[in-house]
């Protein structure tokens, strides 16, 4: 009985890791070929990206219940700390690889600590105060990061709200250059280091969910007046569940900058925390492998509609409609209905 | 059904104070929950006041009263879901005021709520195992890195949930959704959570709201059980007079958010306060413009 329980708790979770494990494996042996295209190619470090931000989006919005409306925020946050990072640790590791981790984890941890600092006062309130915070989070971090400035020298780490102010060393040029945001980058990130990055999101997320803690998080979702009957400290748990979010969604982040070779605050506005939203309410809130999916296609697909040219955006918008129409319409939610009884039911003989 | 009506028959209600009485059994244990001069306003509006109540350690306590008579208000304060505006909790001898609902939990008080209130989306196993919170010992680390202790405290609490389950012969559904349940059964399952808090007074709103006279039957028998088999307080929330008159010990009538009347189930059936809460004054000018409308 309880082996059975377990494994039909994480059979979905398997599902999930096999089916990134399989396109992980399909793509890079595609990659490796040369049987993809360069459009493609230059698109796998983004989709890593972007499925970590949808798959962590959903732990507030699906697992939690909160909606988050500046979750490029923290995307932002992480990005910059992430890349000044990998700036700074460039003469003294000589690993890229190292370097790469070095900056995830700081873009995971300085995202996980601004979380934590949104979080203490809204996550005490009930209703959609999260979704307003969270939106002014995202503008106020994007202003911030507009007006930053940050350099490096002999002298050590220089910070300033206002150019020209850092007093840095002749011939030292500044790491974060305000509206220029960061110049210069080295392109450390690759698809592999993507693919880990996914691979470990999922696994905490999915051993979090089937714990005590995720329990106690769903049960918030689901009612909080009986959670709190039964004991359960509602600010903690909601906490732990958007700390968590924000750190994956930070060190997400990092990988997306270490892809470009300039970043900019302006490129993570509200733009792209819709955006993400988007992966996630399409794929299914608290569904991980529907978010994976989602957001791996919806990022591609721009590119891929670039034949369109001016109405690009336009059948974009159309796709999502479409989709939306056939994943509410009746007869193919039978259909599909009846295709899963049945594999239930052949499992069973 | 017919040696517990006879048990309890045969117990005694005993004042130990002035104003409260506990079964003979309770009267050389202190108290397990006292409430001295509770009251809450909402606004200008008071909804409960000066509510004095003493429950016994093993007692089945009814709290009765006409609808909107503050019943559930009363409850809400008990739970801290509302903060008092005076008066003290005191349970087991310790005052609550400073808790918090869910620390409140944690000491020792469990309900269940009038309408129900369960994770629906989660199986009822899952619900159960939210009830064990408290009682599983490993923290989000231990968990999503899958250490030793998780698997040794995750099969704990499966085993413990099962357990519980038994009670109600609900080992069954344990793979069910909890919002997939039938009515009556959700009923069950929210008392069998709130029995896995490990309470020492358990709080029922209306556990036979919309239950037929058979199942009331059983959930009086279960409500009984689960007192003895635990040896906890019961503290109930009912319009089904059957139930309260056939369980409860000591009963406390509440009407427009006072005490009006306090004792054993006999002396509230031929209490004239009672009577007239629940149906009225006789009136003689009331009688006549009935007959002439008629």
């Amino acid at each position: 009985m309880n082996k059975l329980n377990l494994s039909k708790a994480s059979r979905r979770s398997f599902m999930t890791y096999a089916v990134v494990i399989i396109a992980f494996i399909v793509l890079q042996s595609l990659a490796a070929a040369g049987a993809m295209s360069s459009m493609l190619k230059g698109l796998l470090v983004p989709i890593c990206a972007y499925v970590v931000m949808a798959i962590s989006l959903n732990l507030t919005v699906g697992i939690l219940g909160e909606l988050s409306l500046g979750h490029a925020g923290f995307m932002s946050v992480g990005a910059f700390m992430g890349v000044t990072t990998a700036v700074s640790l460039q003469n003294v590791v000589a690993s890229k690889e190292l370097r790469l981790i070095a900056a995830l984890l700081v873009g995971a941890l300085f995202a996980a600590v601004v979380g934590f600092l949104v979080g203490i006062p809204v996550l005490r309130l009930n209703g959609d105060y999260l979704a307003i915070v969270t939106l002014a989070f995202g503008e106020i971090i994007k202003s911030i990061f507009n007006n930053l400035y940050l350099g490096l020298d002999s002298h050590g780490l220089h910070v300033s709200l206002l150019n020209n102010t850092l007093n840095l060393d002749e011939g030292v040029k500044p790491i974060i250059g305000g509206p220029m945001g960061i110049g210069g980058i080295q392109k450390i990130a690759n698809f592999a280091t993507g693919f880990a990055l996914i691979m470990v999101c999922l696994i905490i997320i999915f051993n979090l969910v089937n714990s005590r803690a995720g329990r106690a998080i769903m049960a918030i979702r689901d009612n909080r007046i009986a959670a709190e009957s039964v004991g359960i400290p509602i600010t903690k748990y909601k906490m732990m569940a958007f700390v968590t979010s924000a750190a994956m969604a930070g060190a997400a982040g990092a990988l997306f900058a270490l892809n470009f070779s300039t970043i900019v605050a302006n490129k993570f506005d509200f733009n792209t925390s819709i955006l993400v939203l988007v992966f996630v309410v399409l794929g299914g809130l608290g569904n991980m492998m529907g978010s994976i999916v989602a957001a791996a296609a919806l990022t591609v697909l721009p590119e891929a509609l670039r034949q369109f040219a001016d109405f690009r955006m336009l059948v974009y918008a159309i796709v999502l409609i479409l989709v939306m129409l056939i994943r509410n319409n009746p007869t193919i939610r039978t259909f599909t209905a009846q295709l899963r009884r049945g594999r239930k039911g052949g499992a069973k003989s | 059904m017919s040696e517990l009506k006879k048990k309890r028959v045969a117990t005694k209600m005993v004042p130990v104070q002035s104003r409260a009485i506990v079964p003979d059994r309770d009267a050389d244990k202190s108290p397990i929950l006292e409430c001295h001069h509770l009251g809450i306003d909402f606004g200008g509006l008071t909804a409960v006041n000066d509510f004095n109540l003493m429950i016994g350690r093993s007692e089945i306590a009814g709290l009765i009263g006409p609808n909107g008579a503050g019943k559930t208000t009363v409850f809400n304060l008990l739970t801290k879901v509302y903060q008092p505006t005076r008066g003290t909790i005191l349970l087991d001898g310790a005052d609550t005021s400073k808790m918090s609902t869910e620390q409140i939990n944690r000491a020792g008080i469990a309900r269940t709520f009038q309408n129900i209130r369960l994770f629906n989306n989660l199986s009822v196993e899952d619900n159960v195992k939210l009830g064990l919170h408290n009682h599983i010992g490993y923290g989000m680390w231990g968990g999503v890195l899958r250490l030793p202790r998780y698997w040794k405290e995750e099969k704990h609490a499966h085993e413990s949930a099962m357990e519980l389950l038994k009670i109600f012969e609900m080992q069954d559904l344990a793979k069910a959704k909890a919002g997939s349940l039938p009515y009556g059964a959700q009923r069950r399952l929210e008392i069998v959570r709130a029995l896995a808090t490990n309470p020492s007074l358990l709080l029922l709103d209306e556990p036979a709201a919309g239950m037929n006279p058979s199942e009331t039957a059983e959930l009086m028998d279960n409500i009984v059980r689960i007192r003895d088999l635990f040896q906890i307080a019961i503290m109930l929330i009912e319009h089904d007079m059957n139930l309260v008159m056939g369980i409860c010990e000591g009963i406390c009538v509440l009407n427009f958010g006072q005490v009006i009347a306090k004792g054993t189930p006999d002396e509230i059936k031929s209490n004239p306060v009672v009577i007239e809460a629940y149906l009225g004054k006789k009136d003689k000018k009331k009688k006549k413009e009935a007959k002439t409308d008629g």
